[in-house]
């Protein structure tokens, strides 16, 4: 998986959630950055693989089976559905669904995650919304789960912040388990990995 | 216990394990997390009678810790780059002091230009400075490593600093599983630092003093016959960590299907799990290829590596850094290693200054060393096209 976004909105801690979630359900994880992320705004990316086995590649991924965009702005310099394979698909914060559909021309669920994080959270920050999205839409990881993993991540920015992030998760996590079906269509590895368990 | 950590809370957990005396510190990307999480531990009172002391730069920090290992204590620092060549005065100090200082390096690249991304440039500086060096593939060897390290550099037949290296940014800012040791085990492992010679207000000694030529030539050659002590010590502590770890990463080197193959691909750090990962493919494709990790850089484990390529007729070295006007650093030890033997060596230079690496990039430079279609030497791979002005 790669996520793409920019500086500040919590591309890296996407990936990292999700690979200590996962790991919870029982795959192997590997998550990590492209790096130098320090500056705030700038296009950001970072990777997250999931297998049965231990994870022994360290490259990038060029090769996505999925793509998560936190902010729609980036497409404009990145290439966010580069190398992706037959089949993939895209989550992405964007508010209209068909027309990134169009214009990316793959497959794409779309959330509007800078909406919700201002309704949940007062600030765009837009990471644990597309965390949800994508956990509940290929169902990688149990809703339960994930928000244990939230509320342990964000427990040093005090309970609040935690219990807020944990509700937003759950939110999007719901909105994207209808669709679950529709994207098990698609035939992709992570449902049957999911499956085989 | 299994968890999913960062690859700097992996060493911070295990150097707090170790039970360290001094810690001294400067914070210099992609390090400065490692001793971060320490100096967290220290104020949640979690470091015993460790004394954590911030230092004004790397400079400082390593004398700090010469004075300390020269008390008789337990010492640790981290760090990478310029930090790390800004500690070499100090560290080529401590070496020939005989002062087992413990380092993680989170290998980065060195200036000019500046970059704080990966490569193997700022240990390799090091290479000459009486500094044991191993290089790791991942968190949980990182992990594993620590306690060793202390236990080899701290050894009566050996007594010198030892460099536990880990790919910056590739390693230390990953996420993946880690089994976390035990205070116990590593307790078992691992007995208090006993110094030969401690330097206290009722007994002074003198450490690295004025040497003429009546006496210079004398303390380098006891460095120089303390590091060829180490190699069996390293073995013997990596055969025993094994044993009561239970996760065996094998000796200096590891050598995988090099038995029958005509061609034996070296790697170390992390892109090792990547290149070994490729041989493995091309072995299933039928071809005569096989796979060495090596662990241990200082000292070079030459014999371990002659013996091991003894079938071949190439060798490729995966190299991450230069020495300006020679074959790059591992490259002269393997050709030193295999100099009786008519063996090619091939030298692709890749991924300096944390250019990424792809699986197919490693592919297909194995690919036409076997195709016969590049010649032995030093060359560069990932290379883009570029035009140089000053010619």
């Amino acid at each position: 998986m790669r996520f793409h976004g920019r500086g500040g909105q919590g591309v890296v801690t996407s990936a990292d959630v999700l690979a200590v979630a996962a790991f919870k359900e029982g795959f192997y994880t590997l998550s990590f950055p492209t790096f130098g992320a320090e500056k705030r705004g700038t296009p950001v990316a970072s990777f997250l693989r999931v297998s049965d086995r231990p994870v022994v590649l360290r490259d990038e991924i060029y090769e996505p089976d999925y793509v998560v965009i936190l902010d729609p702005t980036v497409m404009e310099s990145v290439n966010v559905v580069s190398g992706l394979k037959k089949g993939g698909f895209v989550v992405a914060n964007y508010p209209r669904e068909k027309e990134l559909e169009e214009k990316l021309g793959v497959k794409v669920f779309a959330i509007n995650a800078t909406k919700l994080a201002m309704e949940h959270l007062g600030r765009p920050i837009t990471n644990t919304v597309m965390v949800g999205a994508f956990a509940g839409l290929t169902g990688l990881v149990k809703l339960e789960t994930l928000r244990d993993t939230i509320l342990e991540w964000f427990s040093k920015k005090g309970e609040e912040i935690a219990k807020k992030n944990a509700d937003l998760v759950e939110t999007a996590y719901k909105i994207m388990e209808e669709r679950r079906n529709e994207a098990k269509e698609l035939g992709l590895k992570l449902p049957e990995l999911v499956l085989q368990k | 216990m299994m968890k999913v950590v960062r690859g700097f809370y992996a060493v911070a957990y295990s150097v707090k394990l170790c039970r360290p005396d001094v810690i001294c510190a400067y914070p210099i990307t992609p390090q400065s997390e490692i001793v971060e999480n320490i100096a967290q531990m220290y104020a949640n009172g979690e470091l015993g009678n460790c004394e954590y002391i911030t230092a004004e730069s790397e400079f400082g920090a390593a004398s700090i810790l010469v004075g300390a290992s020269a008390a008789g204590a337990r010492t640790y620092t981290a760090t990478c780059s310029q930090g790390l060549i800004l500690m070499s005065e100090v560290l080529w100090n401590a070496a020939g002091m005989r002062l087992p200082i413990v380092l993680t390096i989170a290998n980065r690249s060195l200036s000019a230009p500046l970059s704080i991304w990966n490569d193997h440039q700022d240990s390799m500086a090091m290479r000459d400075a009486g500094i044991i060096q191993m290089y790791v593939e991942n968190n949980q060897e990182v992990h594993d490593m620590m306690p060793q390290a202390f236990k080899i550099a701290e050894n009566h037949k050996v007594l010198l600093p030892m460099m536990v290296c880990m790919d910056g940014y590739k390693l230390t800012h990953a996420y993946e599983p880690v089994d976390l040791l035990s205070q116990e085990l590593v307790d078992e492992f691992l007995p208090p630092y006993d110094p030969p010679v401690k330097m206290t207000t009722k007994e002074p000694y003198t450490f690295g003093s004025y040497a003429t030529p009546a006496s210079y030539m004398e303390f380098r050659v006891a460095v120089y016959n303390a590091m060829e002590r180490a190699r069996k010590v390293i073995e013997d502590v990596y055969k025993e960590w094994a044993e009561i770890s239970g996760r065996d990463w094998g000796g200096n080197i590891v050598a995988e299907n090099c038995e029958d193959a005509d061609v034996c691909v070296m790697a170390m750090g992390s892109l090792v799990g990547l290149v070994r990962e490729v041989v493995k493919e091309l072995r299933d494709e039928g071809k005569k290829v096989g796979f060495i990790k090596i662990r241990t850089f200082r000292p070079f484990p030459a014999d371990e590596i002659a013996k091991a390529v003894d079938n071949a007729e190439k060798v490729i070295v995966f190299e991450r850094s230069l020495s300006m006007g020679s074959d790059a650093p591992v490259t002269l030890d393997v050709k030193s290693a295999i100099h009786k033997k008519a063996i090619d060596v091939y030298s692709p230079v890749v991924g300096l200054g944390g250019r990424d690496v792809p699986q197919n990039l490693v592919k297909s430079i194995i690919e036409e060393v076997m195709e016969n279609k590049v010649e032995p030497g030093t060359y560069f791979r990932g290379l883009k096209d570029y035009e140089e002005v000053i010619v």
